[in-house]
């Protein structure tokens, strides 16, 4: 089953990368685009019986590993 | 007293930590690969620096699912002295063994320089030998070494006194000009609980000769020497 995962800085967490690239952009004239927050994309290939069973065990690894809780949060998708 | 100084994939400081203590010290040091999990009778162990697993995901965060860390989580249940170097301060971040996380550095860049740090208590294996509120000159090399963690658990080390290394300027006072990587509380170094693992990105085996620029990194691993030979540990 194909899943996804978002990680990105939590909303409280400065992200400057993401500053960066829209200072870039605004740079370039793109000043209608207000702000940028640059995260990581996973693509997990699962074994699972159903959409449910998948997104538990892609949250879980997602929770232990792929994410930093402490300074990062994620999001899951089941296709 | 012997030290263990771990090497993972992509430890790159390890031969800097064994010559600090081997030749400046004079104390014997073993090296354990990451996939053994015998410290080989250690008194103490050095995460050194670098850039384990290439830094893939997150620094630090591929090497703690290395064999050897269960032993080291092991050992520092027992009470033994770590001591996490840049790489391993991360490391011992994504183990759980420390609070809180890495984020860039504010400024985005790779910083390689000597910064100041004050040392805050001295009441751990690694600065029992410094006086409070000593300024050291040690140099930081790392991309990733702004640390953060919740506020209330800024107020829990704070409370704690674990907080054990703070960047300041020379001089020992606070001032955010010199929090170089704009770590929260300008927190350069932390302990845990109870206080026989620290953690700090600065580099003090890079600081334990005048031809490198500065001995004030010795005091650390100096430290932990009378801690053990004091205690009445393995001379």
């Amino acid at each position: 089953m194909k899943t996804k995962v978002f990680v990105t800085l939590k909303p409280s967490i400065l992200d400057p990368q993401g500053k960066t690239i829209a200072e870039a952009l605004h740079t370039m004239g793109y000043d209608t685009v207000k702000s940028v927050r640059l995260g990581k994309y996973f693509e997990l290939d699962v074994d699972a019986g159903s959409a449910d069973e998948a997104e538990k065990t892609v949250a879980e690894v997602a929770d232990r590993l792929l994410a930093n809780p402490v300074i990062e949060s994620y999001r899951v998708e089941v296709e | 007293m012997k030290f263990a100084i771990v090497v993972f994939p992509g430890s790159n400081c390890d031969h800097d930590a064994y010559h600090a203590v081997t030749k400046v010290l004079g104390e014997p040091a073993v090296f354990v690969w990451h996939k053994d999990t015998d410290l080989q009778g250690a008194d103490a162990v050095v995460l050194p620096g670098g850039f384990s697993y290439g830094d893939y995901l997150r620094s630090g965060a591929i090497a703690r699912f290395s064999p050897v860390m269960e032993s080291v989580k092991e050992f520092a249940a027992q009470g033994g002295p770590v001591l996490g170097i840049c790489n391993g301060f991360q490391v011992l971040l994504e183990a759980g063994l420390l609070p809180g996380g890495m984020r860039r550095n504010r400024t985005l860049k790779f910083i390689c320089e000597h910064v100041y740090l004050r040392v805050e208590h001295t009441d751990t294996p690694f600065t029992r030998d410094a006086a409070a509120g000593q300024v050291l000159k040690i140099p930081i090399a790392h991309g990733e070494g702004n640390y953060y963690a919740p506020p209330e658990t800024i107020s829990a080390l704070e409370d704690n006194r674990q907080v054990i290394f703070r960047y300041t300027a020379p001089d020992g006072s606070r001032d955010d000009a010199w929090n170089v990587n704009g770590s929260a509380a300008a927190i350069a170094g932390i302990c845990n609980e109870e206080r026989n693992v620290v953690g700090l990105m600065p580099h003090p085996e890079r600081a334990c000769e005048l031809a490198v620029g500065s001995t004030d990194g010795r005091v650390v691993l100096e430290s932990v020497v009378t801690a053990l030979d004091g205690a009445g540990a393995v001379a």
